[in-house]
């Protein structure tokens, strides 16, 4: 199962650090990352892989949104499926 | 993986444009909790409801958190009630709409559908005593919603069923006075009522359904209008086209959620119902679609032609999409619960007639409407007919769910609060036609050809 983490924000130091810690901390691994800064405006998206999760779906949307909140910025995590879904004919 | 732009564009749908699943609907049978003891019966059928759709709400929500799309409201919709009270000795079916609402508070939905009767061409004993139970029923539960079929092209319009009605709706809005006559808002008049629609208040499970299936509703609004405001300078054409594209993602969104938690429920995937469904919040409104399309206020020259070419592209994006689409599938024109009608009627831009004409080229009809109190019931009788003619006529749905809100008059405004947000009283015609709806019977099924 994979899930895509978007990370929008301003941009500071540590963002990258701070969401893959979380990731990793929960054995889940990353298998894409794209990231862009405009006008100093942060946008990350990461393609995740969920297959050997060490906890729940909803305790990792917590820990995200939790360090989203701690570092001002808004870290959401969903399932692959929707994008692939009303994107893809 | 979708590419950078599809999966900001998505998150910025939901985010910023209100892009949601608005509803998903169960619908149940309840055809097998018929019994000649009424209160036999009730117990079937709160047993029934609480036993599949106890996972409703609970699977709803774990899937909402899992795809980051909220999933507004939770409902169940149910067989016609007067179908299954019929065989009982009841005289008053008032205690099926407190089993439904009891059921409903059970599982924990907002709202349940089906305190319905179909009569387009006639009534049954069951239909009788239901349609007399309405006002009683709407004002003593919650979530109880209640349809009529009046009509239908194949049979024509079943006047006597206009005629009652309009004292029905008088009689329930006398009965909710306290609370700006809301129970009128939980019932709707229906021509041609279709049998799998998710959106309340007309939502019933058709006895051609499934023993259970899952519905959905999608909206997005917002999503629309966005859209739009990005080709200023777009051409019909373009216009259309930038609208199916629009319908087509919200509608692939609607089929993931709506397969996802029916597989989890373990019961079939029904319908996808595509409709725009404003809501009273800024930014969600089907008004400022038609406003954007460049009229100066909804409800000005033009508005019908905007209104049937964005209810047409919706139809047209959203049956590329899936292959289940159903219900009504198009664009709702509710007043109260659109911030941009409600800003249109206050200002003088739409008028009564202007939204009757509106509802020949879009879903639905006269829709959450506020009039004044005093309306006699022969006149919101007229209404119900005209929404129907219009229906059986053309070949579509119609439905009429008008508040004469006892007690306000035009220049007030009714408040119901939610979803179901507030209303000017709008004036009606004052010109009397308790000569016509007094007659009795039945208008005609209509000619199918000769279509001019």
């Amino acid at each position: 199962m994979r899930a895509v983490v978007t990370v929008i924000g301003k941009d500071r130091t540590g963002i990258i650090y701070n969401v893959s810690k979380i990731l990793a901390e929960n054995d889940v691994n990353i298998e894409d990352i794209s990231q862009t800064v405009m006008h100093d405006f942060f946008t990350m998206i990461m393609l995740v892989d969920m297959t050997n999760m060490s906890v729940d779906f909803n305790v990792l949307k917590s820990a995200l949104e939790k360090a989203g909140e701690t570092i001002g910025m808004s870290i959401r995590i969903q399932h692959e499926d929707l994008f692939n879904a009303m994107h893809t004919i | 993986m979708a590419m950078f732009k599809d999966v900001l564009e998505t998150v910025r749908m939901i985010e910023k444009e209100r892009l949601d699943i608005r509803t998903i609907t169960m619908g149940i049978s309840l055809l097998d909790c018929i019994d000649s003891s009424g209160a036999k019966s009730r117990q079937k059928i709160y047993e029934k409801i609480t036993r599949l759709a106890e996972n409703l709400v609970k699977e709803g929500e774990r899937i909402e958190n899992e795809l980051g799309i909220p999933i507004v409201n939770k409902r169940i919709s149910v067989t016609p009630i007067a179908l299954i009270a019929g065989s009982s000795d009841d005289l008053n079916y008032v205690e099926y709409a407190k089993i439904l609402d009891a059921a409903a508070a059970t599982v924990g939905i907002n709202f349940i559908g089906g305190f319905s009767a179909l009569v387009p061409k006639g009534f049954t004993k069951g239909d009788r005593i239901l349609i007399d139970s309405i006002p009683e029923a709407l004002a003593t539960t919650n979530c109880v919603c209640s349809s009529v079929n009046l009509g239908s092209s194949k049979a024509g319009i079943n006047m006597d069923a206009v005629k009652r009605l309009g004292e029905v709706i008088k009689e329930t809005a006398y009965l909710t006075r306290d609370a700006d006559s809301i129970g009128c808002a939980k019932f709707v008049a229906f021509a041609n009522a279709v049998e799998d629609n998710p959106f309340m208040a007309g939502a019933f499970h058709g006895v051609g359904e499934a023993e259970s299936v899952l519905n959905v509703g999608v909206s997005g609004p917002g999503v629309v209008k966005r859209a739009l405001e990005k080709a200023q300078d777009a051409s019909f054409g373009e216009m259309a086209e930038i609208i199916k594209k629009t319908a087509f993602k919200i509608t692939r969104a609607g089929h993931l959620v709506g397969t996802t938690v029916a597989e989890r429920l373990n019961v079939p995937f029904g319908i996808l119902d595509l409709s725009l469904a404003p809501t009273p919040e800024v930014g969600d409104s089907v008004a400022r679609i038609l406003e954007e399309m460049g009229l100066e206020h909804c409800g000005t020259h033009g508005t019908t032609a905007a209104l049937a070419m964005l209810n047409d592209a919706v139809k047209k994006g959203g049956i590329m999409a899936s292959t289940s689409v159903g219900g009504f599938s198009g664009a709702f024109i509710p007043v109260s619960e659109d911030e941009g009608m409600i800003e249109a009627v206050e200002c003088g831009a739409l008028t009564f007639d202007k939204l009757e004409a509106m509802t020949s080229v879009c879903s639905v009809g006269i829709d959450m409407v506020a009039i004044p109190g005093d309306t006699p019931a022969s006149t919101i009788s007229g209404i119900l007919a005209d929404e129907a003619a219009i229906g059986v006529i053309n070949n579509k749905t119609t439905g009429v769910r008008i508040i004469p809100v006892y007690g306000k008059d035009v220049g007030d405004t009714a408040e119901f609060g939610g979803l179901l947000g507030r209303a000017p009283i709008m004036p009606v015609n004052k010109n009397d036609c308790s000569v016509f709806v007094n007659r009795g019977g039945q208008i005609p099924a209509p000619i199918h050809s000769f279509k001019n």
